[in-house]
């Protein structure tokens, strides 16, 4: 489904990514890990078409992404920070956004689910930072697409609201859809994804299931067995 | 594109500082013709300041949007639109909905003074165009340093000192060189100065419809034989569009090689 093939990118001097390749499959929930500054963030942002890599190419259903924009349609992605424009209403930025993309959406379900019903008409610059989240979930989550890019989804979300997260997640997936996750919290990992990948130094250095991982590092605790994985390259 | 453009506009118009620009000229048109009590002297007047103020809210305004807005761009940049018509959409948000301040501000209360008897309503509606221009191009300017700037702080102070420039700076040493060299003629070194700078430009054009050009002397004959005719009206206006097309080609290529 998607393929990064040879991909450089520099910024200046610092080189995030060197030569990566990666292919990922149609449906399940792909963890990106790895330490911070290891191109996570770059990797899913060359794939959105916001960073333009240096060399290499990537391929999204059999097309390359490079300098193309209609292939987003099949694409949702959640930021990693939540910002949006302070005197807009939540409701009318999410009649935007659905304004723009000629899809149909679920987004009163979700908005339910979240208990954003009684902040529909606050302005985004008064809600607090997890009522943004919220409301970038329900950005993220209300189209139907095939691919699912989730930056850090965790970021200030309460108890409830991460076990909804959790749960759209696995609904998501059992239709069959393709998930990408950044995070650093690995319960989440364990406890969601079907495939990790550890990028270190612009590189795959990792690929394959949770209990493949913990194997190879013979550590029966994810968090250990990562923390291995990045103790090593620092050695 | 326009969707942006009715978003962006839509968020302008709802901040506070749209309508404090709004005021601002609400008050200072009441006030002047207050003074004044004459169309003319008002129109004078009010030139004096939107040469230098326009770009000013311009260049501020734009430098802000983008950098406050970026976060925003962002969610934007996800969703399948041509990343193009994201920033000019934004650019003509910016840029209407400060001429609509303008034009709106301004022109309330030279309406209700009695404009549409006064003969001033020319020399009005040229002073709210070169405002527009300049609305345009300084947005379109500031839009290209914030885009070339990472640092907030740096790409404002760029901004502010590419303003400082086009309106103090400029005219100093355009004068220092008219007095170095006034022993030689100078009449056609001025007139292509003055089309450098769109702050000039404007400012010689209302200047010479104002029919006060009299005050110039000897290279404001020249001036005036220049852009006192229509043919010289229409070039410094097809001055003042290139200085709004080059900046947004520009800011179009830079787009397009950006990383966010």
């Amino acid at each position: 489904m998607i393929e990064f093939k040879n991909l450089h990118k520099r910024f200046g001097k610092l080189v995030v990514l060197d030569g990566l390749n990666l292919e990922i499959k149609k449906g399940g929930i792909f963890a990106i890990l790895g330490p911070n500054g290891s191109g996570k963030t770059t990797l899913i942002k060359c794939l959105l078409g916001m960073v333009i890599p240096n060399k290499g190419d990537i391929i999204f259903e059999k097309k390359t992404v490079l300098r193309q924009w209609a292939y987003r349609n099949n694409l949702n992605y959640l930021p990693q920070i939540a910002n949006f424009p302070p005197n807009l209403s939540v409701m009318e930025l999410i009649e935007m956004v659905k304004n723009l993309r000629p899809k149909t959406s679920n987004s009163e379900e979700l908005i339910e689910l979240f208990g954003l019903k009684t902040s529909l008409d606050k302005k985004l610059g008064n809600l607090s930072g997890g009522t943004k989240q919220k409301v970038n979930i329900v950005l993220a989550f209300m189209f139907d697409s095939d691919l699912i890019v989730l930056d850090e989804p965790t970021n200030g979300l309460d108890p409830i609201a991460l076990i909804h997260l959790k749960e759209i997640i696995q609904k998501e997936k059992s239709k069959g859809k393709t998930i990408l996750i950044t995070t650093h919290i690995m319960s989440f990992v364990e406890e969601v994804a079907d495939e990790i990948v550890f990028l270190l130094d612009g590189k795959i250095y990792f690929k394959g299931t949770v209990d493949a991982l913990k194997k190879q590092m013979n550590n029966e605790n994810l968090e250990h067995a990562i923390a291995n994985l990045i103790a090593k390259q620092y050695a | 594109m326009l969707k942006i453009l009715k978003y962006s506009f839509y968020d302008l118009m709802r901040s506070r500082w749209s309508y404090v620009y709004f005021m601002f000229y609400l008050l200072l048109g009441f006030v002047l013709l207050f003074l004044n009590n004459d169309v003319d002297k008002a129109v004078i007047t009010l030139m004096n300041i939107i040469i230098v103020l326009t770009p000013l809210i311009g260049t501020i305004f734009g430098v802000m949007y983008y950098y406050n807005s970026k976060e925003f761009t962002e969610l934007l940049l996800a969703q399948p639109i041509n990343r193009s018509k994201i920033f000019m959409g934004q650019y003509l948000g910016i840029s209407i909905s400060l001429t609509l301040s303008l034009v709106l501000g301004l022109g309330i209360p030279f309406v209700l003074y009695g404009l549409f008897q006064s003969a001033a309503i020319f020399n009005f509606s040229l002073l709210l165009v070169v405002g527009a221009f300049l609305n345009f191009i300084f947005v379109a300017l500031s839009y290209n340093i914030a885009l070339s700037t990472e640092n907030k702080i740096k790409g404002f102070g760029y901004a502010i000192l590419m303003w400082l420039f086009l309106a103090v700076i400029y005219d100093g040493i355009f004068l220092i060189f008219l007095v170095l060299f006034n022993s030689y003629p100078l009449d056609k070194f001025s007139l292509a100065a003055t089309m450098f700078n769109p702050i000039d430009l404007s400012r010689i054009l209302i200047l010479l419809k104002l029919d006060i050009s009299a005050l110039l002397g000897y290279t404001g004959a020249v001036f005036k034989q220049f852009f006192g005719t229509n043919f010289g009206l229409f070039i410094a206006l097809g001055l003042l569009t290139i200085w709004i097309i080059l900046p947004v080609l520009r800011m179009n290529l830079k787009v397009k090689k950006k990383d966010f």
